[in-house]
């Protein structure tokens, strides 16, 4: 069965986009600050946010893959259905890109050719000048194409083999599964490498001065565990709507344990980060948190607080975990948690003194994307079968249990 | 009358749930099943009380952490303050970063020990004790169901038997007990 959007949900969600668009508006009538910095910004934490979620579903749906996981076939196009927004999330990062390229903004300093310049004693910056075999312009395009290429690539594969194994039997299904099984292996490989530098690429060089080894991994567990709430919070509205008759509590407690664990991986990650560079209090690695710690001390630890605590103690129980409600009210509040991450990670290092916290565009900004994604992952799901037809482990996957 | 308590002995795991439905929809109470491994689904048709395993566990990593934070902030805080890396140690929750991995391991650590030690208690498988299952073959390849007649009054002995005779069962052994 496909699913089709009730009456309504087109209107409410056109509605939510206008609604977060007029807002967008407003905010950036009162972004005063130079090259309409905060405006730009905004975009790239969003843009970097949701195409952060299709990436780690797409993470997740290999993962599962390659392990040839059975209980999650059964929820697998939930994911195809959010992979579907990739394209419009790549779009939205190379605009963000390009115009720093182009110079429209300068959240990305280390774009200034000035500081490489060892003849101009004004604008050379001896450590930006030191990484410039990494990070030039040339280079950097180079990767963030490739990243970009390779994830739309693999993601259009992975679906394409997922309709065709819909009518398929036999011998050539147990074959099309195993293909898929050893490339979402190799996928994983690429992704090993890429989510890391993307990461340095499109967020870490904001700061170019400084740098985490740890970085990579902290980027891609708040991405991944984004796609595990969007997944399940997905597959409850679905359920609530009467699709997925399959899916039983079992699938629903097993979503809810990744939500819970990877909360867990990212605060550890989080965690490792902060506490080395505190610990050590180097001048060159503290200034990252002194700004933050020093100007926003709320957004800092808040988001830290709602991030692992809230996860912590409210999706420890079986019960929670079964709790449809529950799950969605929890994972609703971790989804912003780590949507502020973003923000915590691009805006004091873009914006510096500019930054005063999370304001109408930044807000305005978050809600016409999320209603444009929500609008994308519900349109793809409309196109496929909500359920797979053909999998060589449908049948164990419906009989779930645990 | 005297109790009597019946072993019946299935070759299979699905047989044996099959025989366990049936005595619980005839209101019969099954005592218990011995299996070599666990019985995937039999829980809720002998309507075996949620494990309070978790609860346990619980309690076991928050005394953990409790008695780590305790012993460091007796060690470093209050009896003997050290300055580490700049760090000078005043108060508990200024330097509670540097204290967070050790806190982690204890609290992973009486965790896992607490819970070993909790399995083996409930199991009733320390070192030195006693075997409990009435048929060692139930620890090779046998599956029993355990019925208690002074758990069931409504029903004689022989009723019981006889209802387990309806079941691909393999043999029935009495007790009295």
């Amino acid at each position: 069965m496909n699913f089709s959007f009730s009456k309504r949900a087109p209107k409410v969600l056109m509605g939510v986009i206008a609604l977060g668009a007029a807002a967008t508006l407003v905010g950036i009538m009162g972004d005063h600050t130079d090259h309409h910095q905060r405006t730009w910004a905004s975009l790239l934490v969003n843009a970097f946010f949701f195409l952060g979620i299709t990436l780690g579903a797409l993470f997740f749906y290999s993962l599962q893959n390659a392990t040839e996981t059975a209980w999650s076939v059964l929820v697998k196009r939930v994911f195809e259905g959010i992979m579907g927004f990739l394209p419009i999330g790549a779009i939205a990062m190379i605009v963000v890109l390009a115009a720093g390229s182009l110079g429209l903004h300068h959240i990305y300093h280390w774009m200034d050719t000035k500081l490489y310049d060892p003849s101009d004693p004004e604008h050379y910056d001896a450590i930006i000048a030191g990484k410039e075999a990494f990070l030039n312009q040339r280079f950097f395009w180079v990767r963030t194409i490739a990243y970009l290429a390779t994830f739309i690539l693999f993601a259009r594969w992975f679906r394409s083999k997922s309709l065709e194994m819909d009518r398929m039997s036999g011998d050539t299904l147990v074959r099309t599964h195993l293909l898929v099984y050893r490339r979402s292996a190799l996928f994983l490989v690429f992704f090993a490498v890429f989510s890391s530098i993307l990461a340095w690429d499109w967020l870490m060089s904001i700061d170019a001065h400084w740098f985490s080894t740890l970085y990579g991994w902290y980027a891609f567990s708040g991405m991944w565990v984004s796609a595990m709430i969007s997944g399940v919070i997905l597959v409850l509205y679905l359920k609530r709507k009467g699709y997925l008759p399959q899916v039983n509590n079992s699938h629903i407690q097993d979503m809810g344990k990744w939500v819970f664990a990877i909360s867990f991986l990212w605060s550890y990650l989080y965690f490792s980060q902060f506490m080395l560079i505190w610990y050590s209090n180097i001048p060159e690695e503290v200034t990252y948190f002194q700004t933050r710690i020093n100007e926003h001390p709320g957004l800092m630890w808040g988001t830290f607080f709602i991030n692992f605590a809230v996860p912590m103690v409210l999706l420890m129980s079986r019960d929670a975990k079964r709790n449809p409600r529950f799950l969605i009210g929890v994972g609703s509040v971790i989804f912003v948690g780590h949507w502020l991450d973003v923000n915590m990670m691009v805006m004091p290092g873009a914006l510096g003194h500019h930054f005063h916290g999370i304001g109408l565009l930044e807000i305005g900004m978050f809600v016409t994307f999320l209603g444009a994604f929500i609008y994308t992952v519900l349109n793809t799901l409309t196109k496929a079968p909500l359920t797979p037809v053909n999998h060589p482990y449908l049948e164990e996957s419906v009989h779930h249990q645990i | 009358m005297a109790n009597k308590v019946i072993y019946a002995v299935y070759e299979d795991p699905e047989q044996l749930k099959e025989g366990a439905r049936k005595l619980v929809s005839n209101g019969i109470k099954v005592k218990d099943t011995w299996s070599p491994f666990p019985i995937h689904g039999i829980d809720p048709i002998i309507g075996v009380k949620r494990t309070r395993l978790a609860i346990v566990a619980f309690m076991f990593g928050i005394t953990g952490t409790c008695l780590a934070l305790l012993g460091i902030w007796y060690m470093n805080i209050f009896d003997w303050p050290m300055n580490i890396g700049g760090k000078p140690s005043q108060a508990l929750y200024k330097n509670l970063p540097a204290f967070i991995p050790v806190t982690f391991e204890f609290t992973v650590l009486c965790a896992a020990h607490g819970m070993s030690i909790t399995y083996l208690i409930r199991n009733n498988t320390l070192p030195g004790m006693p075997a409990r299952n009435p048929d060692p073959r139930s620890t090779d390849d046998k599956f029993i169901i355990e019925v208690r007649t002074a758990d069931n009054h409504g029903h004689s002995a022989e009723a019981i038997t006889g209802l387990l005779r309806t079941t691909p069962v393999f043999e029935i052994n009495e007790r009295q007990y």
